[in-house]
């Protein structure tokens, strides 16, 4: 389970985040939706314990301190190590942890058949498409059998067709291992098709704007008339923020 | 394309032997000469035991810029304390390595030592620059990727900073030994103790007048550079099979 009560972050003199208070229960899926340039990241940094900040961060009630294994990070951008095979960054963590060579192999092998990696355990990064490079990112922060998923807009940059598919994997895999993710986008229909209930985050600094749980049954049909008039909902609350913002003068990012 | 290259080399050399003949001078001799003096060079073993001394310089002198430029390249690039020293090499870096001839010679005279202090110089600013470039140059989310997976300062270092920076390191390495090489042949031009070595020998042979003997010499520095680009290149690509 995952606390927020009232983080604060500045970075220099910009304030990036304000008062943000959330709970994401355990085994719960939760979309975080905001602007651009809002503070999405930095968010998602400070549960993983990579930023600095006032406020408090729980993890299991217990204060996050520092970086936690219990918690696997999906990057925003393409972060897989270059230089290590898909095998390689799938075992990395395990190597830290001195997991046995046996142990690892087995992991890996589950992982590689989990995410349908079949044949490429021994390829580079560069010779994956950008989907399969997000699979095996993916993979390598589930390696370590965190509780806890933080996954950063991990599909932003792909073709709207891996996007699905991609999705749809994502949902059979939690279903799979009962992880508890937390996952930021600022494209509203992949929440409303992700997740259980959906955060809407104002313009920086960010606090959060509204919530939305989403009762619909899956596997969810994105044509049907539910999950267009929630979509809708959410949309006209993130559109405030994005015309306040230009109201306001701002360039936005 | 290949054909083309092999086409461009012997019109070159026809050329060179047309006007050879035309000057008919002791101090442009034919092609032919050169390479019959080459080949005597080479079958009595002169030549190699004259460049088997000048790799040892080279190597002496390219050791040693590894074992400091490396650590202090990776330091510089890793810590931003340590990257305030880059002053200095940037001030250093300028000066050509064969103008620090005069001050070698009057620190080590003529020696053995002098030769691999020029190449030391020589080679110790690409290694370093290098190595500090691919340390700084890693991108930021690749360290916190190895952070929220557990790793250590230290093991992120070794496991994702030193592999991530390989490629430049090594290129580094190449140009470094490139520079070298060329230090060396100029360091040897200026006078040695031990009369053997690639340099030496283009000297010795200016002295008597045998152009011939100096265009086999500068051919032979030229083949040897060449061959230690290549075989650093080859395993290169061997060793960074991970670049796209
Ligand atoms: N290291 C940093 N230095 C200065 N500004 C930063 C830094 N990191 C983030 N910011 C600023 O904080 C704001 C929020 O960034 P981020 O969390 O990446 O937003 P999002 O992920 O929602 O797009 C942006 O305005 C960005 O420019
Ligand atoms: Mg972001």
């Amino acid at each position: 389970m995952i606390t927020l009560d009232h983080v604060d972050k500045t970075i220099g003199e910009l304030p990036v985040l304000e008062a943000v208070s959330l709970r994401v229960r355990k085994g719960q899926f939760v979309c975080l939706v905001g602007p651009s340039g809002c503070g999405k990241t930095t968010l998602l940094k400070c549960i993983a314990g990579l930023r600095t900040y006032q406020g408090e961060i729980r993890i299991d009630e217990r204060l996050s301190q520092g970086v936690n294994p219990m918690i696997g990070y999906v990057f925003q951008e393409f972060s897989l190590f270059p230089f290590l095979t898909v095998g390689g960054n799938m075992e990395f963590g395990l190597k830290i942890q001195k997991v046995p060579r046996k142990e690892r192999n087995d992991i890996v092998r589950s992982l590689i058949d989990l995410f349908l990696l079949q044949g490429f355990e021994t390829a580079y990064p560069h010779e994956l498409s950008g989907g399969m490079q997000k699979k095996v990112a993916i993979a390598r922060a589930l390696a370590t059998d965190p509780e806890i998923l933080l996954m950063d807009e991990p599909f932003v940059s792909l073709d709207a067709q891996t996007r699905n598919m991609l999705q749809k994997e994502l949902l059979r895999i939690w279903q799979k291992t009962h992880k508890t993710i937390l996952f930021v986008t600022h494209n509203v229909d992949e929440a409303v098709f992700l997740a259980d209930k959906v955060m809407v985050l104002t313009r920086r600094p960010a606090t959060i704007k509204s919530e939305f749980p989403i009762d619909l049954e899956r596997e969810r049909d994105r044509t049907s008339s539910e999950f267009v008039s929630v979509r809708k909902e959410i949309l006209r609350e993130l559109e405030e923020e994005y015309v306040e913002q230009v109201d306001k003068g701002y360039k936005g990012i | 394309m290949r054909t083309h290259k092999v086409f461009i080399v012997l019109t070159f050399i026809a050329a060179w032997e047309v006007v050879a003949v035309l000057v008919n001078s002791r101090f442009l001799p034919s092609p032919l000469l050169v390479g019959a003096t080459f080949w005597g060079l080479l079958s009595s073993g002169a030549l190699l035991q004259h460049a088997a001394v000048s790799l040892a310089r080279v190597m002496a002198g390219f050791l040693l810029a590894i074992a400091v430029g490396l650590p202090l390249g990776v330091l510089m690039g890793w810590s931003p304390k340590m990257e305030n020293f880059s002053v200095i090499i940037e001030m250093l870096r300028p000066i050509p390595p064969l103008a620090w001839i005069p001050l070698a010679m009057l620190w080590f005279g003529i020696g053995f030592q002098s030769k691999a202090f020029i190449i030391f110089i020589g080679a110790l600013f690409p290694i370093l620059s290098n190595a500090l470039l691919g340390v700084r140059e890693t991108e930021p989310y690749l360290v916190e990727a190895g952070k929220v997976l557990g790793a250590s300062d230290s093991q992120i270092l070794q496991t994702i900073i030193l592999p991530n920076s390989f490629p430049s390191i090594l290129e580094g390495l190449r140009i470094g030994l490139g520079i070298a090489w060329m230090c060396l042949v100029a360091a040897e031009l200026t006078g040695l103790k031990t009369p053997l070595g690639l340099g030496y020998l283009i000297m010795e042979a200016r002295d008597l007048g045998r152009a011939d003997t100096v265009m086999a010499g500068m051919i032979a520095i030229g083949v040897i550079g060449y061959v230690m680009n290549i075989a650093l290149k080859w395993m290169e690509n061997r060793l960074v099979r991970w670049k796209p």
